[in-house]
């Protein structure tokens, strides 16, 4: 079924070294599908979603034929990826994934 | 004819002629109604309502207002308020009795004003109208026509009106259109002649035409220079004229009349802010829209056309850091090379007591944890056991004592603390650094509480050392001398005698917070969050637990809270009661046994190392704070004799507690063991199981089994002349081992900062400081640091910038020293470099290991063949086989030297004649 195909896709992804969680998110923001827990999925879910927004309508307003494909954050202590879906579809899925880098001692 | 009015109108011929003068009169009388009135009154004999507003004065024509005198009304019966009253207001009167009554009285007639009127009646009866409100001026009125008199007699039904005459005068209004009336000029038709544009001649009219022929011929255009035929063109040049300056005098603008315009200012308002919040809540789906979301096809592509980008980028990540500054590790590489000075460990204050540690040595060290600059140090008597028994009588005099040192005072020092007997060895707890355990050299267990003292301990911090709460307040003169005397605190609770070791103990430990051993020795979850339980090892062959919470006896504690209470008032020496609960019952927990493995006897514990052990300056901390609040005393410190040994089966066994433990003995072996008790088969009892190894390295007793803080599993054992470095779980043997230094190496500490550094204390007085990557076969440093024997080190960290190490030596004296940069900051990916070392190690290991079996096993194999050819060899050979083989070499024999000689041509080859017998 496709919904088993779905979560095998992202168990493999979450079965990374290093892969803290993911995040599967609507166009609204409106998490639909997350491996942490609500509170934090919650917050990532609304802040970043407004970012990804952003960085498309800049590529976008660049060169209108351009189009974001992928955003990674990387701060000291993790790294966020994040693959924004099809602009012109209506119902655009994100996709997030929280990703630790660089393990501290 | 006069015109008074109050003459009567006498009733008379000339009542045509009297009427017309009546109307003239009466239209006298209505001043303003003009001219028009005579000529509108005939045609006003119907009734109408008056012309013009009901605001009129004058009455209407057909009324005519008169003045009757007394003589007149009786004459005609109309006396007012007699005949006439406010009902009857109405009085017929024939017309020739008025006529009559004028010819009669001719000008004094009241009727002679409207003689005209009444002539001209075309009726026979006037109706005279009693005006009793003076209406229409006069206090009586004559009507004037029939129908007014008929309307007034009888009045029309609806009658708004009081009095019948008003009826006339207030029919509703009627809106005439106003009719046109011939436009009067008033001087504006002057400005408009003026104004208005008239012709002031005919228009002239001109007609042009030309031949139709010549329509549309085909034309042809020359250019022709203007200026040079003459007349060509006619200019009018323009030119200044000063003369002609208009200024404008009049102008004409429109003007409109505009509502009133006003123009007004206030002051704005303040708009002070104000505190709002908002609450929200996020959005979120319900589980079956999830599903949807899951189910669809949408997502499915999209995850699948996304998941490679993900897989990607973690790759890209576990190739490369991109986060790596190269530039700044290079730089740190660089700047390790220093002077001399840099790497010598710089000494930063020295401790001694003259009249406490004199002629005593350090037997153990330990920083406080709290409080920076506060070190206790334990000085013991530098007497061998012969000599303690000889000397007990003086022994016993001299009180033996843990003094507290302070870096603000190097002279005296804080606290002093009141031991049985000479401590050995003494740990802060971690979690209530008050709470002070000790070891005793006669085998018990001691426990102080300094927490009346914290604050004293405290304040030195800031540098008040002689600054006590006391001396402040008294006044001078009454000041109490004992004040500036260090205090002395005296244990609260020892351990019992005939239950605790039977030997010097010669280490004590602390249990860290987060778990605790129950009777079967399992390691359990601890829920009160702080350190309950203690270690002690002896070489009376037992390392025991203890634990110092009350026994779980009821009825005991009972009464023993209550001897608590009863006993708080006597409390002479100021103790404190925190253990009351345990002084001089306290009975280990579990005792541990460590019989040989091979042969019978026991193992002579000296140190014990536990896995799961607070390293020296990390507490896990309260994890249950209510439950620790629950504990506290109201005056602070935590109600030891609250806490209860929990049942066993209500707590959690903590699963990655390793209950194995390293011990070294006095003979210089490790003895790794487990401490979880069994269940022996033949008499059910729960007894320690036998240790699983030992190893026989050192040639002295052991005085270090110390865990790396870096690593849980690698151990540093001093003893004898050598050090060795293990690896828990690798049985073989050390990783490590030192060759033999010239000197005892008496004790050993890793370094906190750096996982390769460790430092040795030798028996002359050195340090030797070993860099595990820099070199393993020597020191990378060594620093002497006082003439007698080291006996103790320890490290502790500050601050980022200042990290100590405090040494002790037998003299008595501590010395605290500062760890230079170069030993104390790791170098780039130092504990990988250790780690990797560790393994090289552990591989070297186990390869010298393998080769090791495989050379005795090639020894062995070797020696099993060379047996089987020996024994191969030893079988007789017969005789006869031996003649033929003499035989055999003899022919041999001839026919090398017939060929030898017939080479060298001695022979002929002809003669084969044999030698005689040779």
């Amino acid at each position: 079924s496709s919904q088993s195909e779905v979560e095998e896709t992202l168990k493999r992804i979450q079965s990374h070294k290093g892969v803290i969680g993911t995040i599967v998110v609507n166009a609204e923001g409106i998490p639909i599908r997350t491996t942490l827990d609500n509170s934090t999925t919650v917050q990532y879910a609304g802040l970043l979603h407004q970012l990804t927004m952003k960085a498309r309508s800049t590529v976008r307003d660049i060169d209108p034929q351009n189009d974001l494909t992928f955003l990674r954050i990387r701060s000291k202590k993790h790294e966020i990826m994040v693959a924004p879906g099809k602009f012109a579809l209506l119902l655009s899925l994100l996709f997030f994934v929280i990703y630790l880098l660089n393990p501290d001692i | 004819m006069s015109d008074k009015p109050n003459k009567k109108n006498t009733p008379g011929k000339d009542a045509t002629k009297r009427r017309k003068s009546a109307t003239s009169t009466t239209s006298s009388q209505k001043s303003f109604k003009g001219k028009t009135k005579t000529t509108a009154a005939k045609k006003e004999d119907t009734p109408t309502t008056p012309t013009g507003s009901a605001t009129e004065s004058g009455p209407p024509e057909d009324i005519f207002p008169l003045v009757l005198t007394s003589k007149t009304q009786e004459l005609f019966q109309c006396r007012a308020d007699e005949d006439l009253t406010q009902d009857n207001l109405h009085k017929i009167i024939k017309k020739e009795e008025i006529l009559n009554d004028m010819k009669m009285r001719a000008a004094v007639s009241d009727f002679y004003p409207v003689k005209q009127m009444v002539m001209n009646y075309p009726g026979e009866e006037l109706l005279l109208v009693f005006d009793r409100d003076f209406k229409y001026g006069q206090s009586f009125y004559l009507v004037g026509t029939e129908d007014t008199k008929e309307r007034i007699l009888h009045p029309p039904e609806p009658s708004e009106e009081e009095g019948v005459e008003e009826e006339d005068l207030l029919e509703p209004f009627l809106y005439k259109t106003p009719e046109p009336k011939p436009w009067e000029s008033l001087g504006s038709s002057l400005e408009i002649e003026e104004e208005s544009v008239k012709d002031s001649r005919c228009k002239h009219r001109y007609k042009i035409s030309r031949k139709r022929r010549e329509f549309g011929a085909p034309v042809k255009f020359t250019d022709r220079n203007a200026s040079v035929v003459r007349d060509g063109y006619i200019e009018c040049t323009p030119y200044p004229d000063k003369s002609f300056s208009v200024t404008k005098m009049e102008m004409d603008t429109g003007i409109q009349a505009v509502p009133q315009l006003q123009e007004t200012s206030t002051q704005t308002k303040w708009k002070y802010p104000r505190n709002a919040c908002t609450q929200y809540v996020p959005r979120e789906f319900t589980d079956e829209e999830k599903e949807n979301f899951m189910n669809s096809q949408s997502l499915k592509d999209f995850i699948n056309s996304v998941a490679l980008r993900f897989e990607i980028a973690v790759q890209q990540n576990e190739i490369m850091d991109a986060f790596f500054d190269d530039w700044k590790a290079l730089g740190e590489d660089e700047s390790t090379f220093g002077g001399k000075t840099d790497t010598h460990l710089k000494e930063y204050q020295s401790f001694t007591d003259l009249y406490y540690s004199k002629d005593k040595a350090v037997s153990c060290i330990n920083w406080h944890p709290t409080i920076y600059g506060i070190i206790a140090v334990a000085v013991s008597e530098r007497l061998s056991f012969e000599d303690r028994i000889n000397l007990s009588a003086k022994l016993v005099l001299t009180p033996s004592l843990i003094l507290i040192w302070s870096f603000s005072d190097p002279i005296h020092p804080q606290l002093l603390m009141e031991c049985p007997d000479d401590i050995c060895c003494f740990e802060f707890c971690p979690s209530d650094p008050n709470i002070i355990v000790g070891g005793c050299i006669n085998g018990q267990v001691v426990l102080w509480d300094i927490s009346a003292y914290a604050e004293r301990l405290q304040s030195t911090r800031t540098g008040g050392a002689k600054h006590t709460p006391a001396a402040v307040n008294a006044l001078p003169g009454f000041e109490d001398k004992n004040v500036k005397k260090t205090p002395i605190v005296r244990y609260c609770a020892v351990s019992s005698i005939e239950h605790g070791h039977k030997a010097p103990i010669s280490d004590v430990q602390w249990l860290p917070d987060y778990y605790e051993i129950s009777r079967q020795g399992i390691p359990l979850e601890n829920k009160n969050g702080i350190c309950v339980q203690i270690i002690t090892c002896a070489p009376d062959c037992s390392v025991n637990f203890w634990d110092i919470r009350p026994p779980n006896v009821v009825t005991q504690a009972m009464t023993d809270r209550k001897k608590q209470e009863e006993k708080h008032l006597e409390n002479p020496q100021g103790i404190p009661n925190t253990f009351k609960h345990l002084d001089l019952t306290w009975k280990p927990l579990i005792k541990v046994g460590l019989p040989r493995i091979e042969t019978s006897g026991e193992y002579s514990a000296v140190k014990v190392s536990l896995k799961d052990i607070l390293q020296e300056g990390r507490l896990r901390g309260i994890t249950d704070k209510s439950r620790a609040a629950k504990l506290e005393k109201s005056d602070g410190g935590l109600d030891y004799g609250m806490l209860r040994v929990p049942s066993a089966k209500n707590l959690k066994t903590q699963e990655d507690i390793s209950t194995t433990f390293f011990v070294g003995t006095e003979d210089g072996e490790l003895v790794y063991s487990d401490f979880k008790l069994e269940k022996d088969s033949d008499s059910g009892k729960l007894t320690s199981s036998k240790p699983t190894r030992c190893f026989v390295i050192h040639d002295g007793l052991v005085t270090t089994v110390k865990r790396s803080p870096f690593f849980k599993d690698i151990v540093l054992t001093v003893g004898g002349w050598t050090f060795a470095i293990w690896k828990e779980g690798l049985m073989n043997g050390p990783i490590l081992q030192s060759s033999a230094s010239q000197k005892k190496c008496t004790v050993g500490h890793w370094s906190l900062s750096r996982p390769g550094v460790f430092f040795i204390g030798k028996e002359d007085g050195n340090i030797d400081i070993w860099d595990l990557l820099e070199k393993t076969h020597e020191p990378s440093q060594t620093q002497n640091i006082s003439t007698g024997q080291i006996t103790c080190i320890k490290p502790w960290i500050v601050s980022s910038k200042q990290h100590l190490l405090a040494v002790s030596d037998e003299f008595g004296t501590l010395h605290i020293l500062e760890i230079p940069w170069t030993l104390r900051h790791p170098s780039s990916n130092e504990k990988l470099s250790v780690t990797n070392y560790f393994e090289r190690e552990v591989k070297h290991l186990k390869y010298s290991e393998k080769r090791r079996e495989f050379r005795e096993q090639e020894k062995r194999d070797m020696d099993a063949e060379e047996l089987r050819r020996l024994s191969e060899i030893v079988h007789e050979k017969t005789a006869e086989q031996l003649e033929e083989e003499v035989q055999q070499e003899f022919r041999e024999y001839l026919k090398l030297e017939k060929c030898i000689l017939s080479d060298m041509g001695l022979i002929k080859p002809a003669e084969d004649n044999p030698l005689p017998g040779v």
